[in-house]
């Protein structure tokens, strides 16, 4: 087991090196250069290469690479070009934003896919199962910003009992935080519906058919008590762990709908960096979104392991 | 060359009784599904809208009149009139074009390539299969927004960029699809007779191993092209697919999102609904494809 993880924590080390190498030379591609893009086009040549010296960005590119890595590791991420500031506040700011959002659409999502997908199996083939499986599957593949408009022109725009755009929730009351963040979320729910209810009823059917499962019938207990006890016991915990793995699909989607909604998170501004050219925003915010992608990922895997013993390798070696 | 894969890979369904008739053709089956006859009949509809665009709209996409900006719809504007003066019923037609050309192209290069990668790895298996395998492993150990986000941001957005950053994602996860069914089809004794008979690898596998497993290409790629959808929809809204002018449902909704605020709604719902039909319309169709397939 330990060796395993030891295993898989290096694979995550050596990928996060690998995102940062693509991170930094892709940002190095960008079409235009960073003192053209910040001291805008009226600015003299001479003002701008000085301040491309002073940024740094005329050097080799290895010499960059390597003071920007050893800055990182000192947890250093540099100056913002666009803001003129240190780059970490901004990042953790915006990194909070986005966990709350994120935060809260787990908190539904959860427990709405899990419910719908046992619920499904317990009625597999019938209309049930086929309403549930089949509108979690259109669900998921309707783009968030699509949903997102929907919600948008239903609750904010005709009916008016929600807040549209949700802007900057700093010093709202967390109620009042709560009712900003519930248009943004619905989107988000959306998408991962049709995964985690999918995930949920293959594991229930699974239990359903277990040994276990007709040996609980046939001694005698009730159905709900076997549902209980035997069937969700056995199908849910690998459906949340299966629910880690679906982390780059809720960032994709934080990304989308933190620039629908005009909401401070940390997609947002990796896209406004993006276009102001604005590199170390822009590294500092993607290898920030890997680093958590790489650890959800870990602990998904480490859970689901721990939990499947079966799968569970290295055990003898 | 005389092992025919249809007389080999029959034994499954010899036993079948003599007295019964012979199951429908698969594409009978579709036809009885509703599910498949509305998906395809929305589908269609935008073909026919990608096609013919610009002559079915009853006005110019590109034509702005300044004094009926942001009107709402009306008689002659049934979808009302965007914020720089641009008709909405014209622009969704006309916008059907750039998704429906990129999305399939997308779609097909990551299947093609995804496709031959998984042949090699499942027939070949060994050191081929361990090395593509981790390469595979590593791709699509970074989250696939990142990747994308990046390549787009360093090459510059264009229609083309999206094709060629959409097929390289997908084709890891066909390549791992079609090795799982190569695996499974590597069993078959036409297999082992082909290889006794000292049949070329490349033959073996693209004319004997390919026919058996295309019902699941056909399958991955439909489902792969819902996902392209979404991505090339959700890639053109966020500034990197399609540019404006040119009429796009993502990037018209990009342009006119900032007012919903102002109640200015037909905008943006009406491409939003035709993206929503689009994709749905295509999940009706596919899921009838597995359905007929795996019954």
């Amino acid at each position: 087991m330990t060796r395993y993880l030891l295993r898989r924590i290096g694979l995550a080390i050596a990928t996060l090196w690998i995102l940062s190498v693509i991170v930094f030379f892709a940002g190095q591609v960008l079409p235009g250069d960073p003192g053209r893009a910040v001291l805008g086009p009226f600015a003299s040549r001479i003002a701008v290469r000085s301040f491309d010296h002073q940024i740094g960005v005329d050097r080799p590119l290895v010499t960059q690479y390597l003071s920007w890595v050893g800055g990182l590791l000192h947890g250093n991420m540099g100056i913002s070009y666009s803001f003129r500031t240190p780059v970490e506040p901004i990042i953790v700011t915006a990194l909070g934003n986005s966990a709350k959002l994120a935060a809260l659409a787990l908190v539904i999502i959860i427990p709405l896919g899990i419910a719908g997908g046992v619920l499904a199996a317990l009625y597999t083939g019938r209309a049930i199962d086929r309403t549930i499986s089949l509108s979690g599957l259109a669900a998921s593949t309707v783009p968030e910003f699509v949903s997102g408009i929907v919600v948008i022109i239903v609750f904010g725009v005709a009916l008016k009992i929600l807040p549209y755009p949700t802007g900057s929730l700093a010093g709202l009351s967390v109620p009042s935080q709560l009712d900003h963040l519930i248009l943004p979320v619905i989107p988000l729910v959306l998408v991962l519906f049709g995964y985690i209810a999918r995930m949920a009823r293959a594991g229930t059917i699974e239990a359903l058919d277990s040994d276990y499962a007709r040996t609980a019938v046939l001694k005698g207990l009730p159905r709900s008590v076997v549902i209980r006890r035997h069937i969700l016991r056995n199908s849910l915990l690998p459906t949340i762990t299966v629910i880690a793995t679906q982390t780059g699909y809720l960032i994709g989607g934080l990304v989308v709908v933190e620039q629908l909604f005009n909401y401070q998170g940390i997609g947002r501004q990796i896209l406004s960096a993006a276009s102001s050219k604005d590199f170390p925003m822009l590294e500092a915010g993607i290898l920030t979104i890997g680093i958590v992608y790489m650890v959800a990922t870990l602990i998904a895997d480490v859970l689901y392991t721990v939990l499947n013993p079966r799968l569970r390798v290295g055990v003898s070696g | 060359m005389t092992a025919t894969p249809d007389v080999a890979a029959s034994p499954g369904q010899v036993p079948v009784a003599h007295g019964l008739a012979a199951p429908p053709a698969p594409w009978r089956l579709l036809l009885r599904k509703p599910t498949f006859l509305i998906g395809t009949a929305v589908l269609v509809f935008w073909v026919v809208c990608a096609i013919f665009g610009r002559s079915i709209a009853p006005h110019d996409p590109l034509a702005q009149s300044l004094l009926a900006r942001n009107s709402p719809p009306s008689g002659a504007h049934p979808f009302g009139v965007d914020s720089i003066g641009r008709d909405v019923l014209s622009r969704v037609i006309v916008g059907a074009r750039d998704i429906l050309l990129i999305s399939p192209l997308a779609t097909l290069l990551g299947t093609v390539l995804g496709t031959v990668l998984g042949l090699v790895m499942g027939y070949f298996g060994g050191i081929v299969d361990t090395l593509i395998g981790r390469v595979v492993e590593a791709v699509l150990a970074l989250p696939v927004v990142i990747v994308a986000f990046l390549f787009i941001v360093a090459v510059g957005p264009s229609p083309l960029t999206l094709i060629v950053v959409i097929g390289f994602i997908f084709t890891p996860l066909i390549a791992r699809t079609v090795r799982t069914a190569v695996l499974v089809e590597g069993q078959q004794d036409y297999l082992a007779s082909a290889r006794l008979l000292g049949e070329r690898p490349g033959y073996i596998m693209f004319a004997e191993i390919l026919p058996n497993v295309l019902p699941v290409i056909v399958v991955e790629f439909t489902v792969r092209l819902g996902y392209a959808i979404f991505a090339v929809a959700t890639l053109s809204f966020l500034g990197f697919g399609v540019q404006q002018p040119t009429p796009d449902w993502g990037g018209d909704i990009a342009a006119n999102y900032g007012l919903l605020g102002a109640g200015y709604w037909w905008e943006t719902l009406f491409a939003a609904l035709a993206i929503a039909s689009l994709v749905m319309a295509l999940n009706l169709v596919t899921d009838a494809i597995e359905q007929v397939i795996s019954s």
